[in-house]
Parts: C-alpha cells; sequence; structure tokens
C-alpha cells in the first residue's frame, strides 16, 4: 500500500505518527492530574512542539507510552490504548475509561503527508484537548485527593473495554485519513458508576481519582496540589538512567513549515504524587473502626487521648505499566518514633491486618501482650483471672435479650479474657453512664432509666395533702377578697 | 462553493449566558486558529506555537479549553457581552442568535469593494429561562454542563469531518484568508454577529404578515 509513498514521505509519515501517539498519551494523562492546564502561545516558531502546539512533555509519561510501544507505530490490529481507572483509598479500582488511537486500512494514496496530514493531526490533537474536558473522569480527576486517585496505564495491542462495565459510551475525537491507513482516536467510557454509589462516595469527593505516581513536582512548583501527597522520584526498574528516551524525543519536528531545531525541554512542570508509608512502631495493634464516612479507618489500639494515627502510604512500583499514587492520609502523630517503612505497601498493608485487636475472636493462647509489642502494654488490665470483677466479661445486669452490642461485648469478653493479658481492652463509656464503681453498659442503662419514676407533685398523698391545706385556707382568702371587693369590681369595670 | 451551516442550540439562565457562548467560541476558534506565519524565501513558511489555557465557568458546571491569547479572549468577551446584554434588554423571555462566521476576502477590482464570502457560519440558538429558586439553579448548572459537553463533541465531529478549508494562501494573500491583527495566534478570517428574538418572535410576526398580505391580494 505505500509503494506509492515515497522514502521521505513514508519516513515523515512514521514520524508524524510516533509522535502524535506520543502527544496523544501526554494530553490524556495531563489531563486527569486533577489541575487545570495552561501553556503559553508563541509567535516564534520553536521548532520543538510538534503539531504547533504547546504540549509540555512529562518525561515520565513518555517514558511510559515509549516503554508500551516498544518501537513499533500504531497500526493495523495493533492500537495504543490509554487506560484510566480509578483507585480509592480502601483499594477498590475501577476502570473509568479507555482511550484508544487506532490505525484502519482505508488509505488516502492522494492525500499530502507533510502538509495535509500533520495540519490535520494537528486539529485532532486540539480536538482531544476539547473532549478530555468533557467526559465525566475529567471531573472525577480534578476532584481527586484524600478518598480516591487516578491511575492510568498506557498499553499496545489489542483494545480491552471489558472493565468499563454495562452500557459504556463511545465518543469519537476524530480520523485522520493518511496514505498508509486511516488514524482514529476514540473514547470509551464507563456510565454505570453504582459501585461508587454502594460505597457510599456520594461526597463531594467520589470514587477514584487517577493515580499518577509519574510526575515529580519540583520543589519550588507551587502548582501541585497538597492533596497529592509527597513527591517521590520514579525509577524505572530496568533502566539505569531514567529518561533515556528523552534523547530521541528531541527529534526535529520537520514540515514544511518549520525549519529550525527543536530544543526539547526537559520536566519543566513535571508532578509526582505518591505517599509516603510511615507505620508507627506504637500503632502495630490495630483496631478496625468504622470510619465517619462509612469507610474503614485503622487506627492504633492505643491512642493517645484525642489522637487518630493515620496512615501516609508510600508507594513504590509493583506492576509493570500500571503506576498509582495513593492519596495522602497525613499523620498527625508526629512524636518522633516513626519507623522506616516497607517498600511494598501492599505487604505493610497486610502486616497490618495481621495483627490482633480488641474484640478478635481469638483462642487466648494464641495472643499475649508482649507479642503484640504494644504501646502503653504496662497499663493493660491484668490479674484477669478474676474474671467475676471484669465488667467486659460480666456486666451487671445480663438482660434475657441483650442489645447486639452487648452480646457483642459478651462474646467476645468471654472468650478473649483470661488469665493473660491476651487482648486489648478498650473502656466504654457510653454518655450518661453512672460514675460509680460499676460502669453501666448502654443496653441497662437504657431499661433502668426507660420507666422513670413518677413526679412527686403527681403522687396521690401529696396531692390529697395540698388539697386538704387549700381547703383549710379557704375561710380565710374569702374574708380578704370581700375586704377588696370594691377593688375587684373597678377591676372588671376597666375590662369591658 | 457552499458555505457550510452548523447550528447549536442552547437553552440556558440567563447569567450563564456569556459563559455557554465563551465555551462554545472559543471551542471552535481552537480548531480554527493556527501560529503566527512567517514567510520565508522560496515560498515557505514556519508556523508559531498556539498554547491552550482550561477555563472553569462560575455558573455553569463545565471547563474548556481555549487558545492561550488574552487579545482573543478580549475581543469574544466583548462580543458575547453586547449579545448578552442585547438579550437581556430584549425582555425576560430572550430568545436570540449569535453567529460565527469563517470567510474569505476575494479582492475585486476597482470600484468594487472585497467581497467577503463566507465558508464556514456557526450558529448558536438561546433560549434564556428564568429559575424560581436554588435549587433549580444548582440543577441547571449541571444540566447545561452537560449540554455544553454534548455541544462540544457536535463541533468536533464537524471539524473533524474535514471538509472545505481555504489553501495555505502566499505572504501576499495571507490578510484574505487569516486574521493577522493578533500577536500571537491567527485565527481564519471570522465575524461575530447576533440577532435577537423578542418572546413575540418578531421574525414569526414578519410572515404573517406577508402571509396575509399575500392572501389579500389574490
Amino acid at each position: 500500500m505505500d509503494r506509492d509513498l515515497s522514502p521521505q514521505d513514508k519516513k515523515d509519515l512514521d514520524k508524524f505518527i510516533k509522535f502524535f501517539a506520543l502527544k496523544t498519551v501526554q494530553v490524556i494523562v495531563q489531563a486527569r492530574l486533577g489541575e487545570k492546564i495552561c501553556t503559553r502561545s508563541s509567535s516564534s516558531p520553536t521548532g520543538s512542539d510538534w503539531f504547533n502546539l504547546a504540549i509540555k512533555d512529562i518525561p515520565e509519561v513518555t517514558h511510559e507510552a515509549k516503554k508500551a510501544l516498544a518501537g513499533q507505530l500504531p497500526g493495523i490490529g495493533r492500537s495504543m490504548c490509554v487506560e484510566i481507572s480509578l483507585k480509592t483509598s480502601e483499594g477498590d479500582s475501577m476502570e473509568l475509561e479507555t482511550w484508544c488511537l487506532e490505525m484502519n486500512e482505508k488509505c488516502d494514496k492522494d492525500i499530502k503527508v507533510s502538509y495535509t496530514v500533520y495540519n490535520r493531526l494537528s486539529v485532532l490533537l486540539k480536538s482531544l484537548l476539547a473532549i478530555t474536558r468533557v467526559t465525566p473522569a475529567y471531573k472525577l480527576s480534578r476532584k481527586q485527593g484524600h478518598d480516591y486517585v487516578i491511575l492510568y496505564r498506557i498499553y499496545f495491542g489489542e483494545v480491552q473495554l471489558s472493565g468499563l462495565g454495562e452500557g459504556f459510551q463511545t465518543v469519537r475525537v476524530g480520523v485522520v485519513s493518511t496514505p498508509v491507513g486511516t488514524v482514529t482516536l476514540s473514547c470509551a467510557y464507563r456510565t454505570n458508576l453504582a459501585f461508587m454509589s454502594n460505597r457510599q462516595f456520594e461526597r463531594s469527593a467520589p470514587i477514584m481519582g487517577i493515580i499518577v505516581d509519574h510526575f515529580v513536582d519540583p520543589p519550588c512548583s507551587g502548582q501541585r496540589p497538597a492533596t497529592m501527597g509527597h513527591p517521590c522520584n520514579y525509577r524505572a526498574p530496568d533502566e539505569e538512567d531514567g529518561f533515556a528516551g528523552v534523547q530521541d524525543s528531541q527529534e526535529v519536528c520537520t514540515t514544511s513549515f518549520s525549519t529550525s531545531p527543536p530544543s526539547q525541554v526537559g520536566c519543566t512542570r513535571s508532578f509526582l504524587a505518591s505517599f509516603t508509608l510511615h507505620i508507627h512502631q506504637t500503632a502495630k495493634a490495630i483496631v478496625l473502626h468504622a470510619g465517619k464516612e462509612g469507610g474503614v479507618l485503622l487506627v492504633p489500639a492505643y491512642p493517645p487521648h484525642g489522637a487518630d494515627a493515620h496512615l501516609t502510604v508510600e508507594h513504590a512500583p509493583n506492576t509493570p505499566g500500571s503506576r498509582y499514587i495513593s492519596p495522602d492520609i497525613t499523620s498527625t502523630r508526629d512524636d518522633g518514633r516513626r519507623s522506616a517503612s516497607p517498600t511494598d505497601p501492599v505487604e505493610a498493608l497486610n502486616a497490618f491486618t495481621r495483627k490482633v485487636g480488641a474484640f478478635v475472636n481469638r483462642p487466648v493462647t494464641q495472643i499475649t501482650a508482649a507479642s503484640l509489642d504494644l504501646p502503653f502494654a504496662a497499663f493493660a488490665p491484668r490479674g484477669l483471672g478474676s474474671e467475676e470483677n471484669d465488667p467486659m466479661v460480666q456486666p451487671p445486669d445480663s438482660p434475657p435479650c441483650p442489645s447486639p452490642l452487648q452480646a457483642s461485648l459478651h462474646s467476645q469478653g468471654s472468650e478473649g479474657s483470661g488469665p493473660q493479658d491476651d487482648f486489648v481492652m478498650i473502656d466504654f463509656r457510653p454518655a450518661f453512664s453512672k460514675d460509680d464503681l460499676l460502669p453501666m453498659d448502654l443496653g441497662t442503662f437504657y431499661r433502668e432509666f426507660q420507666n422513670p419514676p413518677q413526679l412527686a407533685s403527681l403522687s396521690l398523698h401529696i396531692s390529697s395533702q395540698s388539697m386538704a391545706d387549700d381547703l383549710d385556707s379557704l375561710p380565710e382568702k374569702l374574708a380578704v377578697y370581700e375586704k377588696n371587693i370594691d377593688e375587684f369590681d373597678a377591676f372588671v369595670d376597666m375590662l369591658q | 462553493m457552499n458555505c457550510r451551516s452548523e447550528v447549536l442550540e442552547v437553552t440556558v439562565e440567563s447569567r450563564q449566558v456569556e459563559e455557554a457562548m465563551l465555551a462554545l467560541l472559543h471551542t471552535i476558534l481552537l480548531h480554527r486558529s493556527t501560529g503566527k506565519f512567517h514567510y520565508k524565501k522560496e515560498g515557505t513558511y514556519s508556523i508559531g506555537t498556539v498554547g491552550t489555557l482550561d477555563f472553569d465557568c462560575d455558573y455553569i458546571d463545565f471547563t474548556f479549553a481555549r487558545v492561550s491569547s488574552e487579545e482573543l479572549d478580549r475581543v469574544i468577551r466583548k462580543a458575547v457581552s453586547e449579545f448578552k446584554d442585547a438579550l437581556s434588554n430584549s425582555g425576560s423571555d430572550g430568545m436570540g442568535q449569535i453567529s460565527l462566521e469563517f470567510y474569505q476576502k476575494k479582492k475585486s477590482r476597482w470600484p468594487f469593494s472585497d467581497e467577503c464570502i463566507p465558508w464556514e457560519v456557526w450558529s448558536i440558538k438561546v433560549n434564556v429561562v428564568n429559575l424560581a429558586n436554588e435549587q433549580e439553579r444548582q440543577i441547571c448548572r449541571e444540566k447545561v454542563g452537560e449540554k455544553l459537553g454534548e455541544k462540544v463533541i457536535n463541533v468536533v465531529e464537524v471539524i473533524n469531518r474535514h471538509e472545505y478549508l481555504p489553501k495555505m494562501p502566499t505572504q501576499s494573500e495571507v490578510d484574505n484568508v487569516f486574521d493577522t491583527s493578533l500577536k500571537d495566534v491567527q485565527p481564519y478570517l471570522y465575524k461575530i454577529t447576533y440577532q435577537i428574538t423578542d418572546s413575540l418572535g418578531t421574525s414569526v410576526s414578519t410572515t404573517m404578515r406577508r402571509l396575509i398580505k399575500d392572501t389579500l391580494a389574490l
């Protein structure tokens, strides 16, 4: 099919398609960073701006794109796809959209490569800029932060749309005919966001965000939002020099218009959103608490008064081609006891869940305070051999129909207690509970105060007593009223 | 050559008129602007770079990308502002239409003036509604944002058909095709016009008058 194409045209066309693919990825990923994009127009051609558009190149993104392409070009049956997905702070993820750069067999032999194809690719990039602000994922990406982050993944080959759920919509950005095929750019986006509503993410910060950990934020830049976490350097595991790919991106965008050589700018505006996982030495015993917003927070068993220890997670790339940064959940307990974090956050999280906390139904023998390495372990209740004094085990009044909470306290308290300090207990002091030797549990309190005693003034013998007094004092009162009868008459006349 | 004509229709609240018009006009102009041309010897030329800027609307749940040129933005805002004022002066149930026309100049011999030949006309019809309460306004914010998104997709679809575009001009003819008055970008020659239809529908009454006249003439 490209017999009629001159070698120079073929070379130019390949270059145009290659850089078009790279710029497409840049536009898509930059549109999902969560920030407004701003680039300057320049009347003087620099030669470094492909397709006469000011689209900055984030080196990590270029690197990922080149890695996915692996020296090939999008062609017939070989599509380049950018998958945008969302990952919550709890680890759930969902694909939001897939952008596809495809090539089909329909050729236009008569079209001029260095002029028409180039200009049309430029128009297509402008269309991509417009459409990336219109799909639903844009709004989600602008709100990413604590609850979710946005992921991107670049792959080459067959388009995979199964992760978008049922009823996904497709929008075609545009097509450009070339002598070797027709380039098509389209986006398939999820419409079924049911996962989000089930997870009670109907707050201002909806589900997934795209986690993008490719972006290194320069120290002086104030553009990266604070919610993106701490910057960290991207390390390509199989390359020592990191961004070697930058070299060949400095190719001249040779067109019939631009003649000056390009000067590829390095990472002028690079982002990195990642966060550091610090595990508190003191927070190794974990209690699972229902979070305020329906999520689950991991908190240490013995938090200091009023302090919540949150976790910040440091991400290390663990899946080739898939990069993410979790939202920054900053720790408020900066007591200087932060330990070095494990490099693998998944492992670290697993380590958390293996720890034992209160209300755990475990045989007594498996758990000891020492093995838990609890904070304030010295203050944990000792001498629990006498279970009779343990209110957690035997609450004062055992009602015939226990409340669910009390039932759970019962079961966990009785199973878990023993002569050893084998689990962490938290004193559960409900509001209005009596402040005496036996802290009352909520159920008992409720039952006791459900039937309060009658008011004294309403009780019969008191009322009868007062009536007798009233009757006795009546004659005196009548005498006084008769004396002042004129006053009363005048008052009545005034009213009439 | 036939002029390509596209019509977009939006229904907005009065305070959303300006941003809705800016969104659509800027989206069209983004596609119809290039960098500044610099002509060299031997008939070649180089093209400057067009930057882009994201704009968050205040009254609509919408963000759009526009050309990064303050001069161009000023010109468009001025035209939209005049349209908005005319619309609000016409009455509460204002309907109007703002048109963005791309044209080429054709030099004519003296004494005839240059001809302006439109090759693409975008007409944006606006229906202005009044809303009763804040809740309705909030719903309107989101709905209009979605509608504008659909309109942007329509615009992109039309433009990517790659139908007629004026040929790239030589240096002597560049002002017949492009607006070279701006410092940083070069849109195709364009003009923005508008017309207001009041609630009675002036155009309708004109048609009725004509019909009656014709009937009586029989």
